[in-house]
């Protein structure tokens, strides 16, 4: 029972970190079907920023809370400045866009590794956040973890709410549905683009500074990330935010009960072939945007 | 755009990120082989050494370390006049955690710049990558870390620990505090996999139980199912093989879940004071090394050792045992060659039995027979401040014995 409880909460922890890392994609891939592999470079852009922020912040708690905001911000500068001046002149052309970004990634990584060095470096993490809140019956959630599912749980939120309710939201909605009807309604389709990149950027800024907690800070910690954030969004079904929310979930929580069943290396093959076999049934994904666009 | 012309080229990336992951694993064949071997170019009046570590990589994080120790024992033999009258010159080349990168590298060391030696490789599975290139060429390296055992190249000298003088005195050293039952983890690759087999047949024949056994692969970050299997089995204790920046990962992901050193302490033979420093000792205190050498062994060679690093490097950087038997390997090779009267692979070689060093951590002596050396096996506990303080030695260097030969129990190893 106590295995059990642990492993899905396991599960459901591993599921807030792909959820996390998938969040911000969901937006630039998703909604503006826009390929960016430096995705998984902003989520080590925030990793650094924590990193950077301890070295003049003394109390790890302080410096977490501080760099929450500032990595958004960071992540988000970067990415309105790849939209701005690369993304945008590539719209029509994916497959450019495409390589152009996995450049760019390259080169950030290697920035990454001539300022920081190639060796990767650690933060203290809040005493607080080593700990863990103990239930009843011998069982125990680690803070760590607690910490970032709320935060991933967090982030949907505010940017379901945002999606839904503000003028803004209903801007990138409009955009997503249908890029021309909205300009001839008098969207200014190119300010929405660059700040749908900048909020999905920034989460993935967010998503650095969480991960900080789980492992250590590497110039290649984003490429690592990038395939798994790829297939949540893909999988949940582009255009839609509760696909990849139900599909980080049940990828965690697949890839605790494989690994528990088998070893590690063996549930990253049975998540990859459920994978596989979903996509044969469904190539759509879990949810797809019905829109009336010819497009 | 159509939505599914996304998803085509996202597969096409995904398919490109993938080949270029699979080109970094892919070996590449060596040139083919000098029957007669490559001598070492020591016309000058400076003889080049190889310097073969992983400066990037998951791996940097302790070789970038063993680097430098390596090249303050090479600035202390040129000051002190070089080795049989050359300046040794340094060649260096970034493994970069890779091994078939080694390979290469190190046939670039022998075959281009032909060095007399190389001093390097962290992970067995670079040494094991990098053998066959050394037996090929009949050349040497000097291989700085504690390792599973059961190897003997002739052209390899081990200077770190083998399984008698680090994984064993671990093991018994855990069995007098009254374990009775342990939880494998390592990560995945041959070192791990061939210290387990070892640890498995003592814990059989000594009637300690063995409760589990996982693998992560190298690099892997994600612990959350192995540290719960560990708590779930009520192991007395953990015996810890993971390498590199996996460490972090899982002592980050085991203190959160409520394991101490108390109710389940853990032995690590890969986590010395570099790796302490980086992980952060808010998570390691308490827990327990097995090396043969810490910072704070006592003892005038290794007050000055650890002055001169600290001089060179910086105030902040500790020293550690993998450190330390690579400085100790540059010192050993000059004393060889300086015995052998030649950089002559073979003459150095059969030189080799018998020269001692006063090595900051104790009395070392060659044992030509095995090209391992004698070392003092001492178990450590890692304090608040991030050293880490020995709580038992072995009492004397005790000898290589890299087959297990002398101990009954290993008989069906090798």
């Amino acid at each position: 029972m106590t295995v059990l409880f642990g492993q899905l909460f396991t599960g459901i922890s591993i599921g807030a970190v792909l959820l996390l890392i998938a969040i911000g994609l969901a937006l630039t891939f998703g909604q503006m079907n826009v390929i960016n592999m430096a995705h998984g470079e902003f989520i080590m852009a925030g990793a650094y920023t924590t990193y950077v922020l301890q070295q003049s912040i003394t109390g790890a708690g302080l410096s977490l809370v501080v760099a929450l905001p500032v990595a958004f911000v960071v992540a988000g500068t970067m990415g309105v400045l790849l939209e701005v001046l690369l993304i945008r002149r590539l719209y029509a052309r994916p497959l450019d866009t495409l390589l152009v970004t996995w450049g760019v990634s390259l080169m950030l990584q290697q920035l990454a590794r001539d300022v920081f060095g190639s060796p990767n470096v650690q933060t203290r993490a809040p005493e607080l956040l080593t700990g863990n809140v103990a239930l009843p019956g011998g069982l125990t959630i680690a803070n760590n973890r607690l910490f970032i599912l709320a935060l991933a749980l967090a982030a949907v939120a505010a940017l379901t709410l945002a999606l839904r309710l503000t003028p803004l939201g209903r801007r990138i909605r409009a955009v997503v549905q249908n890029r021309d009807l909205a300009a001839v309604s008098g969207i200014a389709t190119s300010r929405v683009d660059r700040t749908t990149f900048f909020l999905g950027s920034g989460l993935a800024g967010l998503a650095g500074v969480a991960l900080t907690l789980l492992g250590p800070i590497g110039p290649t910690m984003g490429t690592n990330l990038i395939i798994d954030a790829f297939l949540v969004v893909v999988v949940g079904g582009i255009g839609q935010l509760k696909g990849s929310v139900i599909v980080a979930f049940a990828l965690g929580v697949l890839q605790a009960t494989g690994e528990y069943l088998t070893t590690l290396s063996v549930a990253k093959v049975i998540v990859f072939v459920a994978i596989v076999a979903f996509l044969q049934w469904r190539p759509q994904g879990l949810f797809t945007l019905r829109t009336r666009s010819l497009a | 755009m159509s939505l599914f012309r996304g998803r085509r080229i996202l597969a096409g990336a995904m398919t490109l990120v993938a080949a270029a992951a699979m080109t970094a694993c892919g070996s590449k064949t060596t040139d083919e082989a000098s029957a007669t071997g490559v001598t070492a170019d020591v016309s000058g009046d400076t003889v080049k050494v190889g310097l073969l570590n992983s400066l990037s990589g998951t791996m940097a994080i302790s070789e970038v370390t063993v680097r430098d120790s390596i090249m303050l024992a090479v600035e202390e033999i040129n000051a002190a006049g070089g080795v049989l009258g050359k300046k040794i010159q340094p060649v260096g080349e970034d493994g970069a955690s890779d091994w078939p990168t080694f390979a290469e590298k190190a046939e670039k060391l022998i075959s281009e710049d032909r060095v007399a030696a190389v001093f390097g490789c962290w992970t067995s599975a670079s040494r094991k990558a990098v053998k066959p290139v050394f037996e090929k060429n009949k050349a040497l390296l000097f291989y700085p870390v504690q390792y599973e055992g059961l190897e003997q190249s002739p052209y390899i000298f081990y200077t770190g620990a083998t399984t008698n003088q680090q994984i064993v005195p671990g093991l018994d050293y855990l069995k007098s505090q009254g374990a009775k039952s342990v939880y494998l983890v390592g990560s995945d690759y041959v070192f791990p996999r061939t210290a387990n087999k070892i640890i498995k047949a003592y814990a059989t024949a000594n009637g300690m139980a063995v409760l589990g056994e996982d693998y992560a692969p190298l690099g892997s970050t994600e612990f959350g199912t192995i540290v719960n299997k560990v708590k779930s089995s009520g192991a007395d204790a953990v015996f810890n093989t993971l390498n590199g920046d996996s460490n972090v990962a899982f002592f980050k992901e085991y203190k959160p879940a409520g394991l101490t050193a108390a109710s389940m302490p853990v032995v690590s033979v890969s986590i010395a004071e570099e790796e302490v420093k980086s992980i952060g000792t808010q998570y390691l205190e308490g827990q327990l090394t097995a090396w043969n050498y810490y910072q704070t062994t006592p003892g005038a060679a290794n007050s000055k050792f650890v002055a001169a690093y600290k001089a060179k490097y910086g105030a902040d950087k500790p020293t550690s045992d993998p450190m330390e038997a690579a400085y100790v390997g540059v010192h050993l090779w000059k004393a060889m060659v300086e015995k052998a009267g030649a950089f002559d692979v073979e003459k150095v070689r059969s030189a080799s039995d018998g020269i001692t060093f006063d090595a900051p951590e104790g009395l070392v002596t060659v044992d030509g027979k095995t090209q391992h050396i004698a070392k003092t096996a001492r178990i450590g506990k890692i304090g608040a401040d991030g050293l880490i303080t020995e709580v038992w030695n072995s009492g004397k260097p005790v000898a290589p014995d890299p087959y297990l030969k002398t101990y009954p129990w290993a008989s069906g190893l090798s």
